[in-house]
């Protein structure tokens, strides 16, 4: 039956989580108040590599006020194995060097948990760090990836035999034909940093112990609840039914929250220990040093095109830093090197990726994931061909571009699951020329000759992007109505700030024509349901969002089936509306929603309406074998100044296509925070260490994160190709404004020196290195 | 001075007085949070950048992060708690955020309230650029600004329609 009234897909709706947020009373893992809990300090290494030989606490012990300073060797006995189990397998990876709770007899990175100090309050713990003794012998510490792989480089690693811990090749195409026969071949090298998360709240976990039923509570601000409680029952050796994990209100996620980190084990190992409840909210210091985050990749790359500037192939290396273990896999150069084909046709390619293990902490992904590292490539390379081939940057990319005609276009790549990767649906060319008339692109060389006259360097630039989205292999919702006529929602899924709650309510709304307020959302809770995943590859709206829809559709199905057996009236004559089923035209002939769900709670003794099924309920779990493909088109407008080295972004516009749009207010709101993202990752964001491995940036005085003033107005346009790979017609928006945006800001500072012919190929790009780009072209 | 020292003092929080004993070494922020249990204050960095702790101090905003709690001793704080006229009511700042896309994670958004309640009173009818300036000093990972500044320009047109 179809839904009726309006449909409220599609519609700007206020979100369900702003009331609490607004007033001060959100719940983030800091503002729960653990009765009786015990605060935790960790002990860093202070060296990026070196044997630990001893760790003297004494003195820390006899602090008043602490209760335990415990080591590897103290946790152990609690934990099956030596090692944290990832289950991320690769056939990539060459060794498996799963993270460690903490440091066993080597340290491998600043800020590599050595010990936990657990007192009555955090300050007297950390009072009790200062008096940790740590005997070390430091070694010889990677600090590059691409020296980290010569030989005779120090080890990153005692227990592995190189530092080369992963391989990968993309390889398709006859590639040697392709150079063979091109009119230009255009070399370059790039290398491309990517910061940190950065979510402005930092990690927390706190852990209850309930001796009574014998449980484990776990809270963390993690993205991924029901990975961290699969991983602390593998690890911990007890049974699932004893361990829960839920996730408060979460301060902004981006990546590092998806990650498990050792001190998401050592609290509960401790707490087991200990049979104390903990609680330990990370430091920004801590942040800086011991969050997973992007850093460098080393791109040695090589294009063959024809005299029209038409791709003939592409080849070359790609030298990923990979910290110093695998907290996450290997996807993030993979990413990289997968996207790099972006919405044009690619004939050939070759790419070979060597994973570098470095005495840094380990590297996982942030928001884009390394494909705006890929996309950078492309592009930049693009930007090269038109400028030798002699054409406009638009044309090239026209004349490369993937046609509608041609969708679903299954590339030439092979995915980890070994099925190839195909675009869905999109119009890449007409997203291109909107954006371009959106941007005053054909006007814009007078502009730029006006600006030079009046003596300002003004300059636009243009990238385009694709992104894989909605992560399989499923992502599960329950939504039931209770016999109050409240409507609770249970999903895998899990919120950090993406409007995700509000995003599942207003789908449940549009089938079962309820007020959002009648609906309850619990997400992020292992307690809630079974099986799930939770917040990555712009996945939620795409897997949990056509759960919730399904869900509903089945209650709905439900209610009506069981309302026409209480009524004695027929299906075909009643809907569902205001939260009640009535029959069609007679509003007042109904049976509300609390009615029917109270029928088919079932009553002892007898049947149940209709012989229906018991409770007005439906669970989901939706599959998601494709990934679903979104795009779009970055237009920036910005303007440098010799002199200083400085840029300034004047404006920026994003055309943009998520499929069908549930929210286009969310939907807008996770397109220009992606973008800031990437104006933080081209011009700002670098997380820099010395050559010992010591981390230089710190503090947000040194490591600059994008502000209200750096970044412009951002101009979202939104074009909806619907995907033909779920109901809902929906792909994923969350980090896609990310990935452009390096490319389209650099294009853009590159047009606006064009006079000096400048050249930028590394990122970020400061001041200090534009200056020296100008200079290197003088 | 140790580090374990005590000092009594009195502070009034969003207009009731709090007399409590306090070690001399911990912030404004702790004090808000832990000893009085409002949590809305939020600690982002804890270095004075990030803008998420920012509560007004007799009526001017300050990093709670950076002040010591003894040192409030007989001023006057308001909190994001504090903002609102009522248990069923929004301040028209707060409206403007929700209806605006003003915030996602919501957690630098405490500071952003109290900074911008400062700024809309200095500056009752600013610009955009204004705004952005304004709040230049906080810092949001989620947004990209955009629906803060045009939350804070609705709310400024709000708040003059309620003078009016």
């Amino acid at each position: 039956m179809a839904p009726t009234g309006p449909s409220l897909i599609g519609r700007r709706m206020i979100r369900v989580e702003d009331g609490p947020l607004l007033r001060g009373r959100g719940r983030f893992i800091d503002d729960l108040d653990i009765p009786g809990a015990l605060h935790v300090a960790f002990l860093r290494s202070p060296v990026a590599h070196g044997r630990l030989k001893d760790i003297d606490a004494s003195a820390a012990k006899a602090l008043p006020g602490v209760h335990a300073v415990l080591s590897f060797a103290d946790l152990r006995p609690v934990l099956t194995g030596d090692r944290i189990p990832q289950a991320l397998p690769s056939g990539a990876i060459r060794f498996d060097v799963d993270p460690i709770v903490l440091a066993k007899d080597e340290v491998t990175y600043v800020g590599e948990p050595v010990a936990m100090v657990v007192a009555d309050s955090r300050r007297v713990a950390e009072d009790a760090l200062a008096l940790i003794a740590l005997d070390l012998d430091e070694l010889p510490a990677v600090t590059d990836p691409v020296a980290g792989l010569e030989y005779g480089a120090p080890k990153a690693r005692l227990d592995c035999p190189d530092n080369l811990v992963a391989r990968q090749s993309i390889d398709y195409g006859d590639i040697d034909g392709a150079f063979a026969k091109a009119a230009h071949r255009i070399k370059a090298r790039f290398r491309l940093h990517k910061g940190g998360g950065h979510s402005i709240e930092t990690r927390g976990i706190a852990v209850r112990i309930d001796p009574v039923d014998d449980t484990l509570t776990i809270h963390a601000n993690t993205q991924l609840p029901h990975r961290a409680k699969q991983i602390l029952v593998a690890a911990l050796g007890i049974g699932e039914q004893r361990i829960r994990v839920v996730a408060p209100d979460t301060g902004g996620g981006f990546g590092p929250k998806a990650a498990f980190h050792p001190e998401e084990l050592a609290l509960p190992a401790a707490a087991l220990l200990l049979r104390r409840p903990l609680k330990w909210i990370e430091d920004r210091r801590e942040n800086f040093v011991a969050a997973v985050g992007e850093r460098d990749q080393d791109w040695d790359m090589e294009m063959a095109v024809d005299a029209g500037g038409r791709m003939l192939g592409l080849r070359g290396r790609l030298c990923h830093d990979h910290g110093s273990c695998t907290p996450y896999g290997v996807a993030l150069a993979y990413n990289a090197g997968t996207n790099v084909i972006g919405p044009y046709v690619l004939p050939t390619y070759r790419l070979d990726i060597n994973w570098c293990l470095t005495n840094f902490v380990p590297c996982a992904p942030t928001r884009g994931a390394g494909r705006p590292q890929g996309m950078y490539v492309m592009e930049r390379l693009l930007d090269a061909v038109a400028e030798t081939v002699g054409i406009a940057r638009d044309e090239v990319r026209r004349r490369n571009m993937i046609q509608p005609t041609q969708m679903p276009y299954a590339t030439p790549i092979k995915q980890r699951d070994g099925s190839t990767m195909t675009y869905d649906s999109g119009d890449y060319p007409e997203c291109q020329r909107r954006a371009l008339e959106a941007g005053g692109w054909a006007d814009f060389p007078a502009r730029q000759a006006a600006a030079r006259k009046a003596g300002r360097y003004i300059g636009l630039g243009l990238a385009n992007y694709v992104e894989a989205t909605g992560r399989g292999p499923f992502e599960s919702a329950g939504l039931r109505v209770g016999a109050s006529g409240k409507i609770v929602i249970t999903t895998g899924a899990s919120a950090q700030g993406q409007g995700t709650k509000s995003m599942l309510v207003q789908l449940a709304c549009d089938v079962l024509g309820v007020a959002p307020e009648s609906i309850e959302v619990i997400a992020g809770d292992t307690a809630g349901i079974a099986l799930g995943f939770g917040a990555f590859a712009s996945r939620q709206a795409v897997t949990a969002g056509n759960a919730v829809h399904q869900a509903a559709i089945a209650v709905r199905e439900k209610a009506i089936q069981t309302a026409a057996e209480m009524m004695e009236a027929s299906a075909e004559d009643l809907e569902l509306k205001d939260g009640a089923v009535q029959v069609k035209g007679v509003p007042h002939m109904k049976r509300t929603l609390a009615q029917i769900a109270h029928a088919i709670a079932g009553v002892p003794g007898f049947a149940l309406p209709g012989g229906v099924t018991p409770g007005l309920a439906a669970s989901i779990d939706f599959p998601a074998p494709a990934l679903t493909y979104c795009n779009g088109t970055h237009i920036c407008e910005a303007e440098a100044d010799p002199e200083t080295g400085m840029v300034r972004l004047l404006r920026y516009i994003v055309v943009h296509d998520s499929g069908r749009i549930i929210n286009p207010m969310i939907v807008d709101g996770q397109v220009t925070g992606a973008v800031a993202h990437g104006i933080g990752a081209t011009l700002y964001e670098w997380m820099r260490f010395d050559s010992q491995g010591q981390p230089q940036t710190v503090t947000y005085g040194d490591y600059i994160l994008p502000s209200s003033d750096t970044v412009p107005p951002i101009e979202v346009i939104h074009m909806e190709s619907p995907t033909p790979l779920n109901p809902l017609g929906v792909k994923g928006a969350a980090e896609s404004g990310t990935i452009a945006a390096p490319a389209a800001i650099v294009s853009a500072v590159e047009d606006a020196l064009h006079s000096f012919g400048v050249r930028i190929r590394n990122l970020p790009l400061t001041p200090e290195r534009l200056l020296a780009s100008i200079q290197a072209a003088g | 001075m140790e580090m374990t020292d005590k000092r009594t003092i009195t502070v009034s929080v969003n207009g009731t007085k709090h007399t409590k004993e306090v070690p001399v070494r911990i912030t404004l922020a702790d004090f808000i949070r832990y000893e009085l249990g409002l949590t809305g204050t939020h600690l982002g960095c804890e270095h004075g950048v990030c803008g998420a702790c920012t509560i007004l101090l007799d009526g001017r905003s300050a990093r709670s992060c950076l002040m010591l709690a003894v040192q409030a001793d007989g001023h006057e704080v308001l909190t994001v708690e504090g903002i609102a006229p009522g248990p069923d009511a929004l301040h028209p700042l707060q409206e403007a955020f929700r209806d605006n896309h003003g915030l996602q994670c919501g957690f630098c958004t405490p500071g952003m309230l109290t900074t911008l309640l400062e700024f809309l009173g200095d500056n009752p009818d600013p610009t955009e650029q204004e705004v952005r300036v304004a709040i230049s000093g906080n810092l949001c990972r989620c947004t990209g600004y955009q629906g803060i500044v045009l939350a804070a320009l609705d709310a400024a047109k709000r708040m003059k329609a309620g003078r009016a």
